[in-house]
């Protein structure tokens, strides 16, 4: 399955959407409905959906799709560390493995909650399975089951284009509060996930800090791509390079700034670990 | 663009209004200010203004939130600062580097929100790191964590804040450095801890505060007293 299909089938509105909601009335209503559905760690967001469908404010399309975005790249997290974790010899026991069984749970949870959050919206959240996936990216990483090394450099890879993936896609929440603020949250968590994968690369031999240093990635070439932009020392116009007098190199630079990924870029990396 | 200048505009009119309002330019003339002192003064006497409404003004718009990131990236630059000063003993040469590094990232972070805001910016804080012991590693560590998962739910709580796409990227391309920078601490205090429960919620989320929440706490370094009251709060 090819994610742009998907991500062109999300963009379609919900044929539903309007129907559901048809002011005040109908949103008392559904909140009725969904509140009992809605765990009691994510309520403060639904009352937030909740009240913007009170004010006849339904949440965009824009905004669920974002929604959606984020947890087609969730899924593939999760499916990777699940799958990962599985297979017997991979990564051996230890502070590695707890630290990898951290990450898929967290990844799990992020996933729970994006579904929670877009049902309560008034949208549909998109489904994968296992079998939807390829994570040996079409050949490129073709041990990545079966050589520790590369699963760390996949998880990195992904850690760090998801923090980029969501970064990207805050503008597009910034006129919804509730929602811009959850996906902010999970960006932090994706950065510090993809900090700990970088130590636990370093560890093992890998040119990498726990920051992104200019565009390399200890990775390779076939990663190129998703460090691309991270290299620059320049932010809204303000030289960070020996700014006023400090010394801070090009390298400090550039790491003390992520770069976002806009949509397309994300899609396009991430298409070839569909099946 | 447009938006933006309204904002700074906006400002500038309660500069000139306002004589709580602080700017560099005037900070001195504050200090010695009759008129403000007197108009202060008066304003106590009228609303009996609680002591948030005295101080250095941050500001209001996307301004008032853009000084209190320049605010908090002052605290933990200087702590770094202050670090390898006299860093801890028995350091290794990693952590001796990486810290290195957090601090000039630091030091990046505060010169650009003090270049970026330009007039707009405020003084130079007083600070207060009487409470670290700079000779301990985990008094040194323990306050770099405190420090980090601060500014990570700082920024979190302030990206609803900001009116400008611009700044919220901004804040964004900040905001996850930090979460690195907190998981690396984190680590180093106890491995595997980058991320666990008193960081994360049940969500597995991190935590996002409000700017008077997190002033609360930033508070006990700071010896400048700052002025929130004008920050928007929805």
């Amino acid at each position: 399955m090819n994610i742009n299909n998907i991500i062109s089938e999300i963009e379609k509105a919900d044929p539903e959407l309007y129907e559901k909601l048809d002011g005040r009335r109908a949103a008392m209503k559904s909140f009725a409905r969904f509140s009992g559905k809605v765990a009691v760690a994510a309520l403060p967001f639904a009352l937030g959906s909740m009240f913007n469908k009170a004010y006849g404010q339904t949440p965009s399309t824009t905004v669920i799709d974002v929604l959606n975005f984020a947890l087609t790249l969730e899924y593939i997290e999760s499916n990777f560390y699940i799958k990962g974790l599985a297979t017997p010899g991979l990564v051996p026991a230890g502070a590695g493995m707890n630290a990898l069984m951290t990450i898929r749970d967290h990844e799990a949870a992020h996933v729970n909650f994006l579904r929670t959050a877009i049902t309560a919206s008034g949208g549909t959240p998109v489904t994968f399975t296992a079998a939807q996936f390829d994570f040996t990216a079409k050949g490129t990483f073709p041990d990545v089951f079966s050589n520790y090394d590369t699963f760390l450099a996949v998880a990195q890879a992904f850690e760090d284009t998801g923090v980029r993936a969501y970064k990207g896609q805050a503008p597009n929440l910034i006129s919804n509060n509730d929602v811009l603020t959850a996906a902010l949250n999970i960006h932090s968590v994706e950065a510090r996930h993809a900090s700990h994968v970088r130590q636990m690369r370093k560890a093992r031999g890998a040119d990498v800090k726990p920051w992104i240093t200019g565009n390399n990635n200890g990775i390779g070439a076939v990663a190129n791509g998703n460090y691309a932009g991270e290299e620059i020392t320049t932010q809204a116009g303000v030289n960070i390079v020996n700014i006023n007098g400090f010394s801070i190199s090009a390298a400090a630079a550039s790491e003390a700034f992520d770069e976002p990924l806009t949509k397309d870029q994300v899609v396009a990396l991430v298409t070839p670990f569909f099946a | 663009m447009k938006k933006e200048d309204s904002v700074n505009q906006s400002v500038v009119a309660e500069a000139s209004s306002n004589n709580a309002y602080v700017s560099r330019r005037n900070f001195l003339g504050y200090i010695g200010g009759a008129s403000a002192l007197i108009l202060t003064a008066a304003a106590c006497k009228k609303d009996n203004a609680p002591a948030s409404n005295t101080g250095v003004n941050l500001g209001s718009g996307d301004v008032g939130i853009l000084n209190y990131a320049y605010a908090l990236e002052q605290i933990e630059a200087a702590f770094y600062t202050k670090v390898f000063e006299s860093v801890y003993s028995g350091i290794s040469a990693s952590e001796n580097a990486l810290l290195g590094d957090i601090r000039d990232h630091e030091v990046a972070h505060r010169e650009f929100f003090k270049n970026a805001l330009g007039a707009n910016a405020i003084p130079a804080l007083e600070l207060d790191f009487s409470t670290i012991n700079f000779g301990s590693r985990d008094s040194v560590l323990g306050a770099a964590k405190a420090f980090e998962d601060l500014g990570v739910t700082a920024y979190n709580g302030a990206g609803k804040l900001l009116v400008s796409p611009d700044y919220l990227t901004l804040a964004g391309k900040i905001v996850s450095v930090e979460a690195r920078h907190a998981a690396y601490i984190r680590d180093l205090i106890s491995l595997g801890s980058f991320a666990d429960n008193t960081a994360l919620d049940a969500n597995a989320l991190d935590m996002s505060r409000t700017p008077a929440e997190v002033l609360a706490i930033a508070g006990a370094y700071v010896k400048t007293k700052l002025n929130a009251s004008n920050l928007p709060t929805s």
